[in-house]
């Protein structure tokens, strides 16, 4: 498995002219790897940045394999769902790339806000990737340490947790960890739809006032459950930054090379002091918002298959097989070992225990609250009543 | 001892600034809080002795202010929020009770959200609307808040380094007609074991009718209290000093005794404090009561115009009628 950082060679450098077109297809899109499996060996953005990565053998493989495993453990809690053993899930399927490629150009010291939906960037903070099947079959509320692995809770509230991240970035730069190559940088996840509430536009303007070292990152999937991009915005999501005093760039969010080139320059460009920025991932949902929702209610069957043509993992698979950079035997070898990861998953959301009825008293205050103390202490002897009774 | 005379805003702007040089952690952070002081000059002379990243002046945004404290304050820093007036809250109700109240929970302890929210609320300064509202029964709803409110320069002054120093996050809502009081403080007051922060206190001894109060309505209770002596009825006043959780204890000692309760705020009564307290002290002292707990409170109006506020205000009279009806029971 690809642990840690995959790009650590030279990448994403500044570059001078403002005019040098993108090597390919739309001008507005950076984009590294065609969906055909064809390596764009550079690409100037229309911000003047030229984005390249240079990955050893190795590294392009342990992309494959985040991928692979990513999308194989997600498909997994959405089967437990089906069968009564999540109370709900929300599917990353189509967005691996955005979230792979993001969550792999972090740094172990930079900090991430997530969603409820970025299990791939999860995985990729060395998270067990049980955690968020807790949270979703309704035994805890997430039970990672996020300061352990840089990583936040989930956050369910459309867009709150990106003035948390703003918060904690200028906590960083009030630190004086920004200004150097080990500085620290922060990561804020979010959704198109969440681009239309107040918090995502009031931390637009926080971090842009407070020049915070923070990342921006949207996945636009384009739907917000059922309402489509146009509900949300007449412009694309990208261009909103220049309105606030910092740079956009929309990458192929189903370019795992490219969200990684884009996602690391802006990161790096934010540990060096040099302020927020926002990537629109430009990506696409595959399955439903949620396993209770219809998508089919909302959107046609050709949209999909049209964005099924340009699959993240797909095209990853043709460019390792095209360069000879993996045999048939390693291919073989990543399905059997995500095979394997979702048997022991599954297995051990089964077993599962239910929390004990008094921990829903718990952790309510670091300090403690009398009044609650006595409705714990009634609420035992109420549950001690029952004991040796015939139910 | 260091005793001296302040006003209640004085006491909270000497309490911030022990505040933040006792921890290098403590941010004030707010609408105007810097340069100008706050508009209550409550923060008046930190930035200029602290600086711009320990006293900062925020942009006009209030969900803002609370989730980037929230930010601030996993990143290790005790964040203090000003809130510029109470009816201004409301752009941040989702990030106090939805994130700020929940974190703790949601992390199962793995996260602590040490922040103050201070809000100057209530009415009586003939103040244009949205500018004189108490929202405290919001907050006090709303498990893993603790909401507290000062009614004295004492308290004032240690309760805001309490507050500030206490791992729970906390809403801190300042009288503001009672900012220009003055009064005693002790400077040396510890901390910790005199006053606890989660303590109501009895601010008058009476053996006839209690009277439950908080924030700018002890002042008015208190004068009650004195007026009522010269008829012969002894009142004894209770500062409840915190809403959530409610020290009940002294609550229900007192009326153990006296057997009568009047309870009285301004905010309006339905679903108010009141009700809560009142439903307790009939579960608690049902057997002790002369007669039903009373509620003084502000009407189930918005908080009215200016030239009629007094009206909409309890006071001494709407206190000392209260009383009376108890005794009429
Ligand atoms: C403040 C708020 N309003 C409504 C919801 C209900 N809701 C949950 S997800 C969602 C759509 C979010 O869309 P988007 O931001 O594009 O993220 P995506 O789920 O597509 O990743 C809505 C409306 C919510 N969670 N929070």
């Amino acid at each position: 498995m690809a642990k840690g950082d995959p790009g650590a060679g030279p990448r994403g450098r500044r570059a001078a002219p403002r005019s040098r077109k993108a090597a390919t297809g739309d001008p507005e899109l950076v984009q590294l790897l065609t969906p055909e499996g064809a390596r764009v060996d550079s690409v100037t953005g229309p911000d003047g940045v030229e984005y390249r990565v240079d990955f050893t053998d190795e590294e392009y493989r342990g992309l494959y394999r985040d991928l692979v495993l990513v999308r194989k453990l997600d498909a997994e809690a959405t089967a437990l769902q089906r069968q009564g053993e999540l109370g709900i899930w929300a599917s990353l399927l189509g967005q691996e790339a955005a979230q792979v490629g993001s969550g792999r150009a972090l740094r172990t010291q930079d900090m991430a806000f997530p969603t409820y939906r970025e299990h791939g960037v999860l995985y990729c903070r060395g998270i067990d990737p049980i955690m968020p099947l807790s949270l979703f079959r309704g035994v805890d509320q997430g039970g990672w340490d996020p300061n352990e692995f840089k990583f936040n809770m989930y956050t369910i509230v459309i867009g709150a947790q990106t003035l948390h991240a703003t918060g904690y970035a200028m906590g960083v730069a009030m630190d004086g960890k920004t200004g150097t190559d080990d500085g620290e940088a922060v990561i804020a996840y979010f959704g198109d739809g969440a681009t239309s509430q107040g918090d995502v536009n009031e931390s637009f303007v926080w971090a842009g006032v407070f020049n915070a070292p923070l990342v921006f990152f949207c996945q636009n999937n384009q739907y917000a459950i059922s309402e489509p991009l146009e509900r949300q915005t007449r412009i694309p999501l990208y261009r909103r930054a220049a309105g606030f005093g910092f740079p956009g760039i929309r990458v192929d969010g189903n370019d795992v090379l490219a969200t990684y080139a884009v996602t690391r320059h802006a990161l790096d460009n934010a540990r060096h002091g040099q302020g927020p920025s926002l990537i629109e991932a430009y990506t696409y949902r595959m399955g439903a918002h949620t396993t209770s929702d219809d998508p089919t209610r909302y959107r046609i069957a050709s949209e999909v298959e049209a964005w099924q043509a340009k699959d993240p993992i797909a095209r990853v698979k043709a460019f390792l097989e095209r360069e000879q950079i993996a045999d048939a035997g390693f291919f073989t070898e990543v399905d059997e070992q995500a095979r394997r990861e979702a048997v022991d998953l599954r297995e051990r959301v089964l077993a599962m225990p239910d929390p004990e009825p008094t921990t829903l008293f718990e952790h309510v205050y670091p300090n403690g609250s009398p009044l609650l103390d006595e409705q714990r202490a009634e609420f035992s002897r109420y549950l001690e009543s029952f004991e040796g009774s015939a139910h | 001892m260091a005793t001296e005379t302040l006003t209640l805003g004085k006491a909270l702007n000497t309490g911030l600034r022990r505040a933040l040089e006792n921890d290098p952690k403590v941010v004030i952070m707010g609408e105007d809080v810097g340069k100008l002081g706050g508009v209550f000059r409550i923060t008046d002379g930190l930035q200029k002795d602290f600086g711009d990243q320990r006293v900062i002046d925020t942009p006009l945004a209030e969900s803002g202010i609370i989730g980037t404290a929230v930010g601030l304050a996993i990143r290790g820093y005790r964040p203090v929020c000003e809130i510029q007036f109470d009816g201004f809250v409301y752009p941040a109700y989702d990030q106090i009770v939805s994130q700020v109240a929940k974190m703790h929970y949601r992390s199962r302890g793995k996260l602590n959200i040490p922040m103050v929210i201070r809000i100057p609320f209530g009415g009586g300064i003939g103040a244009v609307e949205h500018h004189s509202e108490s929202p405290e029964a919001y907050f006090a709803h709303t498990a893993g808040l603790k909401v507290v409110s000062c009614a004295n320069p004492q308290d004032a002054y240690v309760m805001i380094q309490q507050a500030v120093a206490s791992d729970d996050p906390i809403v801190f809502l300042e009288p503001k007609r009672r900012y220009w009081e003055k009064g005693q403080v002790d400077l040396d007051a510890p901390l910790s074991e005199a006053y606890p922060l989660h303590s109501a206190r009895v601010v008058r001894s009476g053996s006839h009718v209690t009277l439950l109060a908080y924030g700018p309505m002890v002042r008015t209770c208190l004068d009650a209290a004195t007026a009522a002596a010269e008829d012969g009825r002894e009142l004894e006043v209770i500062d409840l000093r915190t809403l959530s959780p409610l020290d009940l204890g002294v609550v229900y000692e007192s009326v153990r005794r006296t057997g009568r309760a009047v309870v009285v705020h301004e905010a309006p009564s339905n679903v108010g404090l009141g009700a809560e307290i009142a439903a307790r002290i009939t579960e608690e002292c049902f057997y002790s009561l002369e007669s039903p707990v009373l509620r003084v409170a502000g009407f189930d109006t918005p908080y009215p115009a200016a030239r009629v506020e007094e009206d909409y205000l309890p006071d001494l009279d709407r206190v000392l009628d209260a009383v009376d009806r108890s005794f009429g029971w």
